[in-house]
């Protein structure tokens, strides 16, 4: 009897020790909730970035927060926000309720992404953007500065910078062609997907590319989910154009890339085509989006510092593909959150926000620094430009994701020449060469 | 231009052809609305990658098991979920909602929702006064008319398709003569899955694969069959080519609007039914067939 009394008190000092020490040890570890759509690319993205940075810091023994060492740890929110939105926001309603995260990083669709960062500011939880371009968000944060500050993108580039490389890659492509193959004049095509992303850059192509020197041959717009666009390429070819600006992010990319190579369309296809950023590319086109060129943020092989390098290649190592955009969370961790937590010494949000909105810090996607709006309100927007964050022009060539751009490119005449590490020239496909040279 | 627009309006107009008879077909036999019929579409599409790229096989003989598994799987399917409720249609229609939905979801836990495509039987393209073709569009427009002269050939010419056409004229006068007319909607739900799997084969290699591939050719399916009239299945013909042109000319004449030409079909679908009802060769509607 007197052994069963010993037992149960043993057992109720264990329960008191165990209910003391998880608390305390919960407490030694930062949350960071990853939200993206997890069965999506996007999402895998989100998530394999930040494990690699969560385990490179890790590795290391955690973050140094004042006087202890805290480890990270990782909490996967699946958005479904290609789907539904509101599966969006109740993911980040979970992530800020039930795991009590710390910080947030992720998001891909402009729509869920807005709806998200408005849960995640009510929490006053530090919300770092992966994915979504839209100017908007970044807006917010100049507008009512006290309920957005705990907004900021890491990747991409916003929506006008996106447009800006877009036509300078444009230029690129239309001076190369226009000494290669002696064209007295070039013609652009411009192919958007109808959405509300497209549209700005629609309009902006239609008066930026006539004062380029060059002329628009005529605009389309194909649904996003288009399985069929063999009539727009159609009427495309008899508009005689010589380059395909491409505005895509959704799955007709794929179909546009695929259908346009395997009938040979006599027209080089450069801007935006989301799906051509990634590895899978090759396969979804069977081979037939060769020779495609869009913008993107990482390339094998093309170095913007010394930490692009070792990010790119390990994550090749680990995931057997090149990181996209989203993969940006790795950067938004380990070169945002991590060094701002080790030198305020606190995971207090509005001293972090504080410390990271006036640093300049070196990432793998290149040099970050925040932009100020032109009253000087922060704008908690990545800065554009040379030394600073470009992102890079990608080809398809032979199967493989080149780099080709920046290329001896000036910013202005005055700006020196930025050339990547790794950059290789542009090529021309070769029935587009057959069908101009004389 | 006009060239281009007849050209691109047959290929399109096949493929609505291709799902809209099966469709209809059992809809005039069996009276299911069969909500799920592209989602079998789908399934032979990714029947096909897993066969091509998993597997390694030739596309043909992946294309070749894909409709036969898809069929057996669609007799499953129907023995198990819609005999059973046959006889109350607004079940069945939810319950072939349902099984969309769930083949959607399990392709999406399978191969997840990354675009994935399969190669093409016959890759490549021929001009046409200057009309470029894919050898593929040309494979899906014979495909397509084979199908329906075999198709004639069975219920004009077998006696099962007397059994077929008997049982959609009256299922009851068809049961009193001695038709089992249980069995007559098996065959055709199994003929009717097995042409969505054969539209799947060959449409697939001209298209993405993805798990929500199959919702917008039901909406231009369902256009299809309401156009024709419910039913007839010269109407679904028919109607395939009418939506299949009228795409192609938004496409080509409002090269803006492109995007515009499911909504500009679907305007079209509207518009014949103000005037004609019971669609283009459907009976007009009654209250008992």
């Amino acid at each position: 009897m007197r052994r069963l009394k010993v037992g149960w008190m043993m057992m109720a000092a264990l329960g008191l020790v165990l209910a003391i020490a998880l608390p305390a040890r919960a407490a030694d570890v930062i949350k960071i909730g990853v939200i993206g759509p997890m069965n999506f690319m996007q999402g895998k993205a989100h998530w394999n970035g930040a494990t690699m940075a969560a385990e490179e810091i890790n590795a290391k023994g955690g973050v140094q927060v004042g006087q202890k060492k805290m480890m990270i740890e990782l909490v996967k929110a699946d958005s479904n926000e290609h789907i539904n939105v509101t599966d969006a926001t109740n993911a980040m309603e979970r992530l800020m309720t039930q795991s009590k995260v710390d910080f947030v990083v992720g998001g891909f669709r402009t729509e869920a992404v807005l709806a998200m960062q408005d849960i995640a500011m009510d929490y006053k939880k530090i919300f770092i953007g992966c994915g979504a371009a839209t100017d908007e968000l970044c807006l917010r944060v100049a507008k009512d500065y006290n309920k957005y500050k705990y907004w900021f993108r890491q990747t991409p580039i916003n929506s006008t910078f996106l447009g800006r490389t877009s036509f300078i890659h444009l230029a690129t492509v239309g001076a190369i062609l226009k000494k290669s193959l002696n064209l007295p004049q070039v013609k652009i095509a411009v192919v958007g997907e109808k959405a509300v992303w497209t549209e700005g850059m629609i309009k902006a192509a239609e008066a930026t590319i006539p004062k380029m020197g060059m002329e628009v041959a005529g605009i389309w717009q194909p649904s996003p989910v288009a399985t069929d666009v063999a009539a727009e390429l159609s009427a495309i070819q008899r508009s005689g154009a010589h380059i395909i600006f491409t505005i895509f992010s959704a799955a007709v990319g794929i179909t546009f890339a695929r259908q346009a190579g395997e009938l040979k369309i006599p027209a080089v296809q450069v801007g935006i085509n989301v799906e051509a950023q990634k590895d899978g590319f090759t396969q979804a086109t069977q081979g037939m989006g060769n020779y495609v060129m869009t913008l993107n943020t990482y390339a094998r092989g093309v170095e913007f510092n010394e930490l692009t390098k070792p990010f790119v290649d390990a994550y090749i190592k680990r995931f057997g593909e090149t990181p996209t955009y989203n993969a940006g969370t790795y950067d938004a961790i380990k070169y945002t959150l991590a060094p701002a937590i080790e030198k305020t010494g606190t995971l207090d949000a509005d001293k972090l926000v504080a410390y990271i909105e006036n640093s300049k810090y070196m990432a793998s996607a290149g040099t970050i620094a925040y932009l100020k709006d032109a009253e000087g309100r922060p704008l908690h927007e990545i800065t554009w430009g040379p030394g600073y964050v470009t992102s890079v022009g990608v080809q398809w060539q032979d199967g493989e994701l080149k780099g080709v751009w920046p290329n001896q490119w000036k910013a202005t005449p005055e700006a020196p020449e930025v050339t990547y590490k790794g950059i290789v020239p542009y090529k021309i496909p070769p029935w587009v060469i057959e069908a101009y040279k004389k | 231009m006009i060239l281009d627009i007849i050209v691109s309006g047959l290929i399109s107009g096949s493929v609505y052809a291709l799902l809209a008879i099966g469709f209809c077909l059992i809809f005039g036999v069996a009276r299911i609305v069969n909500i799920a019929h592209t989602a079998f579409y789908m399934v032979a599409g990714y029947g096909i990658y897993f066969g091509t790229h998993k597997l390694g096989f030739h596309p043909l003989w992946c294309m070749l098991a894909s409709v036969i598994m898809v069929t057996l799987f669609g007799l499953i399917a129907y023995k198990l979920f819609i005999d059973p409720i046959r006889e109350h249609e607004a079940a069945v229609l939810i319950c072939t909602i349902a099984m969309a939905m769930a083949m959607q979801e399990i392709m999406l836990l399978m191969f997840t929702g990354d675009f994935l495509s399969v190669p093409s039987l016959m890759e490549g393209f021929f001009k046409v006064l200057g009309v470029k073709i894919f050898y593929q569009q040309l494979l899906t427009f014979g495909l397509v008319l084979l199908i329906l002269i075999a198709l004639w050939a069975l219920l004009m010419k077998t006696k099962l398709g007397l059994a077929i056409r008997s049982t959609a004229q009256d299922r009851e006068v068809a049961n009193l003569m001695g038709i089992n007319e249980s069995r007559a909607a098996m065959v055709t739900m199994g003929i009717t899955v097995g042409l969505a799997g054969l539209a799947g084969a060959v449409v697939v290699p001209l298209t993405i694969l993805e798990p929500f591939m199959w919702m917008h050719p039901l909406i231009m399916m369902m256009a299809v069959v309401v156009l024709g009239g419910l039913g007839s299945l010269k109407g679904s013909f028919v109607g395939a080519y009418i939506l299949g042109f009228a795409e192609a000319l938004v496409v080509f004449l409002i090269p803006k609007g492109a995007f515009l030409k499911g909504s500009v079909a679907l305007s079209v679908m509207i518009l014949v039914l103000l005037i004609r009802p019971e669609g283009l060769f459907g009976v007009a509607f009654e209250e008992e067939r």
